[in-house]
């Protein structure tokens, strides 16, 4: 009820008309997709509309006679609403290709929809790794993180610390459903148990009587395979019901920098989380971080954003390669055949099943001593290279592999 | 111990006490929109944003001015109260005499206009609020761990409401306002200032969401979208109590508060949905509600 009006934010970058190639419609339109009302819109939200211009604006995409257009809208996190935007912008506005869209459950029906009519999908706000697994297809890329390489980091660094017995909280939706597999996998590789799970509505407001079944089941660790405002008051509320001081630890394993900011450092303190980018981590993304916040309320940029703008940046190079944005397979191919290199995830690769390859980085939360300035937040605990940091081409069952 | 469907009664007893504080939120919501509907005929669904006004009130305070949680439960209320009664003496007072859905639309768009606001400064994720330091700390009960926070939550909310229910149904000022809003001409006749009590009444509606609100505050995060999760759930309560009805609300919010607790052991998928299940087999059976007085 909340939401009633899906908001269109229309930005037109630049355009000097003076096309020197052939662009469907004379010029290249993006689109980003995601949560700008929810419990989602401050990970990507506008957020993710400004990293995109951005990333129009550095490639210098005016200078080089391309003419790029961005818009945005909501989709409250419902996939039905989701493909209703995606067609329409497909179909009516002539967008070119879509970009972010948090949330799973609307990634993968977006994912359909724009495999048949033959455009391009960049992912970066959705984390189930069935995007590059059973549902890889050859219009989409996933960019910046998946639940697979979640579980990984956080997963595997928490077992081999000793907290080998599980018990998830999980949002009952894909999203959560795909964390939970991959992290459980991983739990039991690495010889944990698990003892137990609940599955609470997305999204949720109390989760006391969840967090009483975990503290019940005696687990170690308590797993939090939820995201956005979900796991915030996930975590506010364990600590209120003495679940850590009763010996039991919690792993936010999806866990953003708005996140911590929200829950301040004092309550923040400790959580081990894995992400694919951190704005303090180098000059680069520093000085990215400076340009950004000051235009998105102060928010400090997260994996997200940063994913949107390396994202847009590759599809852009790989457009003006071409000299064409018409056929989307091609796009993702050339895209593909090229290696990534932008300021803020550096060189990389896109594989074959669409996954975007790069380094992982375990992070944990500072205490509020430790912490210098505002969203000074994170110290680095581990980086997890790039050849460890995904599922393996072979695991994921891909059909575009097989063939 | 007992055991019942695999659930040790340990567990089935924290579970209760759960639902009994998440009723205690649903009930006193739930009051405040009896109250407003019941004298004022106005189905108020700004009530979500008027709770969570309540508790970016309890913020400002402590961030601008210093007070604390003890301050913000008598101030936030007054601040959001005096809003409430702008609102009313603006908008409001023309819409009596029409039909329900013009205020449910002018109320639904205000609660728009205000989220909308706040999400546009403060973002979705939410701000801290901190439990007074006096309530900090819980008490081991053996079958769980009781927040002191938590247990005083309930006790306040159970004490407010029942104090409501008695100044509406039992003293002579809870009789004025029930006559007028039976007979407003025949009341005003007797010399009472009708049109300033229902003012009154409305702006005492919103301060019941504005405490709930700064209630709600160190247990929920301060966000400008924690009114829109529960508002739905309330107006369910509402109409499973009967329109109008205060004891109704009061004892459906707390009994479908642990019904939906017990909904999260037994089946937690559909702990969102059972309110609205028997909000549905309740309309069938009782079209005015459990308590409601059948028009």
């Amino acid at each position: 009820m909340k939401r009633l009006f899906s908001l269109t934010a229309l930005a037109v970058v630049f355009g000097c008309g003076c096309a020197e190639a052939q662009y469907s419609d004379g010029s290249i339109k993006i689109g980003v997709m995601n949560d700008m009302s929810g419990t989602y819109s401050d990970l990507s939200g506008q957020g993710s509309v400004l990293a995109a211009r951005m990333a129009v604006e550095d490639f210098g995409a005016a200078a080089k006679g391309m003419k790029v257009e961005i818009v945005g809208a909501d989709h409250q996190n419902k996939p039905d609403v989701g493909s209703n935007v995606v067609r329409t912008w497909i179909d009516v506005d002539k967008v070119d290709v879509i970009v972010d869209v948090p949330t799973s459950s609307v990634a993968l029906a977006v994912n359909e929809i724009v495999r048949d009519k033959n455009k391009v999908f960049l992912v970066s706000g959705a984390a189930a790794s069935d995007l590059t697994g059973p549902k890889c297809t050859p219009n989409t890329i996933h960019w910046t993180y998946d639940t697979w390489a979640l579980a990984n980091g956080t997963g595997k660094a928490i077992v081999k610390t000793g907290g080998d017995t599980w018990f998830f909280l999980t949002a009952d939706y894909a999203f959560g459903h795909a964390l939970e597999r991959d992290t459980a996998a991983v739990v039991e590789k690495n010889g944990g148990k698990v003892l137990g799970k609940v599955r609470h509505p997305f999204p949720g407001t109390d989760f006391s009587s969840f967090l009483l079944q975990a503290q019940a089941s005696k687990a170690k660790i308590i797993g939090l395979a939820n995201a956005g405002a979900d796991t915030i008051n996930s975590i506010k509320q364990a600590s209120e019901f003495g679940i850590t001081q009763g010996g039991q630890n919690l792993a936010a394993l999806l866990a953003f920098i708005t996140d911590v900011h929200a829950l301040g450092l004092q309550t923040a303190q400790g959580l081990i989380m894995t992400e694919a980018w951190y704005w303090d981590l180098n000059d680069a993304n520093r000085e990215f971080a400076k340009k950004f916040a000051p235009q998105d309320k102060g928010v400090h940029p997260t994996m997200i954003h940063a994913g949107v703008y390396s994202a847009v940046t590759h599809y852009l190079k790989a457009v003006e390669a071409l000299k064409s944005d018409a056929d989307g397979k091609a796009i993702v191919a050339k895209m593909k055949e090229m290696p990534t290199d932008d300021k803020l995830f550096g060189k990389g690769t896109v594989r074959a099943d669409g996954r975007k390859i790069h380094p992982m980085y375990l992070f944990e939360v500072k205490k509020p001593a430790e912490s210098k300035a505002a969203w000074d937040y994170y110290k680095l605990r581990a980086t997890i290279p790039a050849d460890e940091a995904f599922r393996p081409l072979a695991d994921g069952g891909c059909p575009l592999v097989k063939s | 111990m007992f055991e019942l469907l695999g659930i040790s009664s340990q567990a089935l007893f924290g579970q209760l006490l759960i639902g009994l504080i998440n009723g205690s939120f649903y009930a006193l919501l739930s009051l405040g929109l009896a109250v407003i509907f019941g004298m004022l005929n106005i189905i108020n669904f700004t009530h979500g944003a008027q709770y969570m006004l309540g508790a970016f009130t309890a913020y400002f305070l402590l961030l601008y001015a210093g007070l604390g949680y003890w301050w913000a439960i008598i101030v936030a209320p007054l601040v959001v109260g005096i809003t409430g009664i702008i609102v009313e003496r603006l908008f409001l007072q023309w819409l009596y005499k029409l039909d329900h859905l013009y205020g449910l639309l002018l109320t639904f768009g205000l609660a728009l206009i205000f989220e909308g606001t706040f999400r546009n400064f403060f973002g979705s994720s939410g701000l801290p609020y901190s439990v007074p330091p006096t309530l900090q700390g819980g008490q081991n009960l053996g079958f769980m761990f009781l927040p002191n926070y938590r247990a005083w939550v309930v006790v306040f909310s159970l004490a407010v409401c029942l104090t409501t229910w008695f100044v509406i149904e039992r003293t002579k000022l809870g009789s004025y306002l029930r006559a007028a809003t039976e007979n407003p001409t025949l009341v005003r006749a007797f010399g009472i200032n009708v049109p300033r009590m229902i003012t009154l009444t409305y702006g005492f509606g919103v301060a019941l969401a504005a405490l709930a609100g700064v209630m709600a505050a160190p247990i929920y995060n301060v966000s400008p979208q924690m009114g829109a999760n529960l508002i739905i759930v309330v107006f369910a309560v509402v109409v499973i109590g009967g329109m109008g009805s205060i004891m109704g609300a009061i004892v459906t919010g707390f009994g479908l508060g642990i019904i939906e607790g017990l909904t999260k052991v037994f089946f937690p998928e559909a702990s969102n949905t059972v309110i609205f299940i028997i909000m549905a087999i309740v309309l069938l059976i009782r079209p005015a509600g459990l308590f409601g007085r059948s028009a």
